[in-house]
């Protein structure tokens, strides 16, 4: 079983974004850059079912600009076994993102896709969804828990009020929800021998996809700063300021 | 012995700043076929780097002459320049600067970001063949047979109790002919190896400044790119050395910051709190009206110039940039000499590796032949004749060291005490009224740290190491009233139940690498150890 493996570049979550001045987006040059948190989870899963032997060789693809190769060792430094990087500008859009993805399903022949259920910077939540409708392949969005029983896959997913068990033949799609693994730490060994494995670049345009913007952002803005609290002096005045000036009681 | 793996370089360099990148690009430059590896603990090169910076372009242009070409991110040439005494209302400008304080004329020098230098310099050296490997702290020295035979790496996944987690990965030795140690101000290994070898025997010892940084963006019709202005006097006592830069540079950004000097005396004294409230003086003010502060870091620094720097070199291995305490204090630049000074361990290096030498001990007698040691020799008596005269006369000396003497002084002035001797008990000292935050120009702590990004892996051992916690109640408690949660800038120590009984709390999650409890505490009862890899502040382009 052959599982890919799609990884983004994104701003890294400790760092605190800051809106541009004229509104435009969020400052993002020059700031530390890491791979998606989910998308962590995406390939220590994937590493894991081939560790255990249920799948046999992990495929880690990114989608943007020459530095997402960083991002690729990265994987490789986890245990993907090879990488594809598909050359295109900054933050592709969801669709034309599916739309590549795809492409690179149809050379690669996977079992299984495994995303992260979305990535930090624009929260989309959609490549994988997309991407199932796309190749019409089953999917199995925020997984919590992944099995491979008698070549089909087992996922648990994180529903309202629960959780729900899907079996999917494959070749299937599956987003990695926060709860399904703990990703390993790259080791600086293992970082040293990524450097060796392969990575082969592609540009888009080359894959025939069209990857014309369709969003447009109207404006970005930082939420309302929160007012200061005040101190009140008893329980008395707590209660008349929370019914006349809160109106909550 | 042990589960690690190891990996055999000819020279392991710790730390990726000016000191470390440069000695990693001459070491390529001399033999492109050395094995070069350099660690760095923050998350990415330039994470963890904080400086003004005015840098003088001296070093960079030995190390490339075409610098310019290659896009160094030295933008801003510095176009004016002001120095002020100030007092609590007013600030006195010093006239004929070039002439006062030559050291500070800042003609031909650049306002950067120094992460971003280093950022660049990183790329250089990566194009040079250099292995970088960011997000991995030394955390052990190598010694065998005497010899330094390189560092291992922290272990990653080892939870708060010390045991291993699931996620446990062994640190990985690497180990070289030579290892280079660039780790900045009072690096934790460095430490280590100034005591095996006694490297400090005969000199003085060092003396520390902490150095607190922000940056702003500013509206642009206020921006004066190349601005450059310096402060000293209040708010600080005569007897406290220190003073504020204020810097315009790049895209309608403002560098400001504080530097107070760490031999003070009064134990309420607040690093964080004078470099707060100097932002309110006139002087400064009107700088940061209608901008937004995006920006927060600290860093200690070495002050004590040529008289402390220690032996450089022992067997395998060397100390670079402030890591032996390079900095020109006067001139309040340590950029070049620390890239200067990593140049000349690599070309001692590649020597000492030909003639299959042990110590590169040619590095101490090329630094007596550079321009390094005649600019630390000629500022050798101003940061002293501040620490013995206060301010006022110290200011005075140092204006009679560069006009009548001109740095030729046929004496040499000594420090005598460290800086974790000089505080006072807190009964002897005048507690210090600092202002309230107004939350537009001045902030509290806690909204500080937040924008240096510092993070860290919760569930792991405390990085900084009290060795006697009965040490810090019947002391640090009980005689200095907790100096710690003071000149700490990121909140890390914290006394709690101060009205029965005082504990000390530590949130090292907040740390931000300053290293100044390591230096400051009266007793040298911390150590500041290497956390996981990848932990701390993640300084972002500009700072």
């Amino acid at each position: 079983m052959k599982i890919l493996v799609p990884v983004k570049r994104v701003v890294d979550y400790n760092i605190k974004v800051l809106v541009k001045s004229d509104g435009t987006g969020v400052e993002t040059a020059g700031l530390k850059m890491s791979m998606n948190p989910f998308d962590e989870i995406a390939v220590e899963e994937a590493v894991r079912l081939r560790e255990k032997g249920s799948a046999t060789e992990v495929i880690a693809v990114s989608i943007g600009v020459q530095q997402a190769q960083d991002t690729l060792r990265t994987a490789m430094a986890m245990g993907a076994d090879r990488s594809i990087l598909v050359l295109s500008e900054e933050s592709p859009e969801p669709l034309a993102v599916a739309k590549v993805l795809k492409a690179i399903v149809e050379k690669e022949k996977p079992d299984l896709v495994f995303l992260g259920k979305q990535a930090i910077d624009d929260d989309m939540n959609a490549t994988g969804q997309m991407l199932a409708g796309l190749l019409g392949w089953g999917q199995g969005t925020f997984a919590s828990k992944v099995e491979i029983v008698d070549g089909r896959a087992e996922v648990t997913r994180e529903v309202d009020g629960g959780t729900e068990t899907v079996s999917l033949s494959v070749p299937a799609i599956v987003t990695a929800d926060l709860r399904l693994n703990e990703p390993r730490y790259a080791s600086l060994p293992n970082i040293m021998k990524a450097k060796k494995k392969p990575l082969e670049t592609i540009q888009a345009t080359d894959l025939g996809v069209d990857m014309t913007r369709r969003l447009t952002t109207v404006s970005v803005a930082e939420p309302p700063t929160r007012k200061a609290g005040i101190k009140v002096g008893s329980v008395a005045e707590l209660v008349e300021k929370l019914r006349n000036e809160a109106k909550v009681i | 012995m042990s589960e690690r793996e190891a990996m055999e370089f000819d020279v392991v360099i710790v730390g990726g700043g000016p000191a470390g990148l440069a000695a990693a690009i001459r070491l390529r430059q001399l033999n492109p076929e050395a094995n070069v590896c350099l660690i760095e603990k923050g998350s990415e090169i330039g994470a963890h780097i904080v400086s003004g910076a005015v840098i003088e372009p001296r070093a960079l242009e030995e190390l490339f002459p075409d610098w310019l070409e290659r896009g160094a991110p030295l933008k801003t040439p510095v176009t004016e320049e002001e120095m002020y005494f100030l007092t609590e209302k007013k600030g006195f400008r010093i006239p004929a600067l070039d002439r006062v304080m030559p050291h500070l004329a800042n003609h031909g020098n650049y306002v950067v970001s120094l992460g971003d230098v280093c950022r660049w310099l990183a790329e250089q050296a990566e194009a040079l063949g250099v292995e970088i490997y960011p997000g991995f702290a030394g955390a052990e020295v190598l010694i065998e047979k005497n010899r330094v035979v390189g560092v291992a790496t922290g272990d990653m996944g080892i939870t708060r109790d010390g045991e291993k987690g699931p996620n446990y990965q062994p640190g990985m030795e690497l180990r070289a002919k030579y290892t280079l140690f660039a780790e900045g101000c009072r690096g934790s290994l460095t430490k280590q190896v100034m005591e095996h070898y006694n490297l400090r025997k005969g000199v003085d010892p060092q003396t520390y400044g902490l150095g607190i940084k922000e940056v702003w963006e500013i509206p642009a019709e206020n921006h004066r790119p190349g601005l450059v202005v310096h402060s000293f006097g209040w708010p600080l006592d005569d007897k406290t050395y220190g003073g504020a830069w204020l810097y315009h540079f790049g895209e309608n950004l403002v560098s400001y910051g504080f530097v107070t000097g760490l031999d003070y005396e009064n134990t309420w004294l607040s690093p964080f709190d004078e470099m707060q409230r100097t932002k309110l003086h006139p002087v400064f003010r009107k700088h940061f009206e209608g901008g937004r502060r995006l920006i927060y870091g600290a860093r200690a620094l070495s002050e004590g110039g040529l008289q402390s720097i220690p032996r450089l070199t022992f067997p395998g291995g060397a100390l670079l940039g402030d890591s032996a305490g390079f900095l020109n204090t006067p001139k309040i630049k340590g950029t070049h000499t620390a890239m200067k000074s990593g140049m000349l361990a690599a070309e001692a290096v590649i020597d000492a590796m030909k003639a299959d030498r042990v110590e590169p001990a040619a590095y101490t007698s090329l630094v007596r032949q550079s321009w390094l040691y005649d600019e630390l020799k000629s500022a050798r008596n101003v940061r002293p004749a501040f620490a013995r005269w206060g301010s006022k006369l110290g200011a005075l000396y140092a204006g009679f060291d560069a006009m009548v003497l001109r740095g030729k002084a046929p004496w040499t002035l000594h420090f005598k005490h460290a800086d974790n001797e000089t505080l006072k008990p807190a009964s002897l000292c005048t507690p210090i009224a600092y202002p309230k935050p107004d939350n537009k120009i001045t902030f509290d702590k806690l909204s500080s740290v937040f924008l240096s990004n510092t993070n860290h892996e919760e569930d792991q051992p405390v990085h900084l190491k009290v060795r006697n916690m009965g040490l810090w109640k019947t002391v640090n408690w009980d005689v200095f009233r907790s100096p710690e949660s003071r000149y700490c800038p990121a909140a890390v120590y914290e006394a709690v139940d101060t009205d029965t009984e005082a504990r000390l709390v530590i949130n090292s999650q907040n740390c931000v690498h300053c290293k100044t409890c390591d230096i400051k505490d009266p007793t040298q009862n911390i150590d500041w150890c290497t956390p996981e890899g990848a932990g701390g502040p993640n300084y972002p382009a500009g700072m």
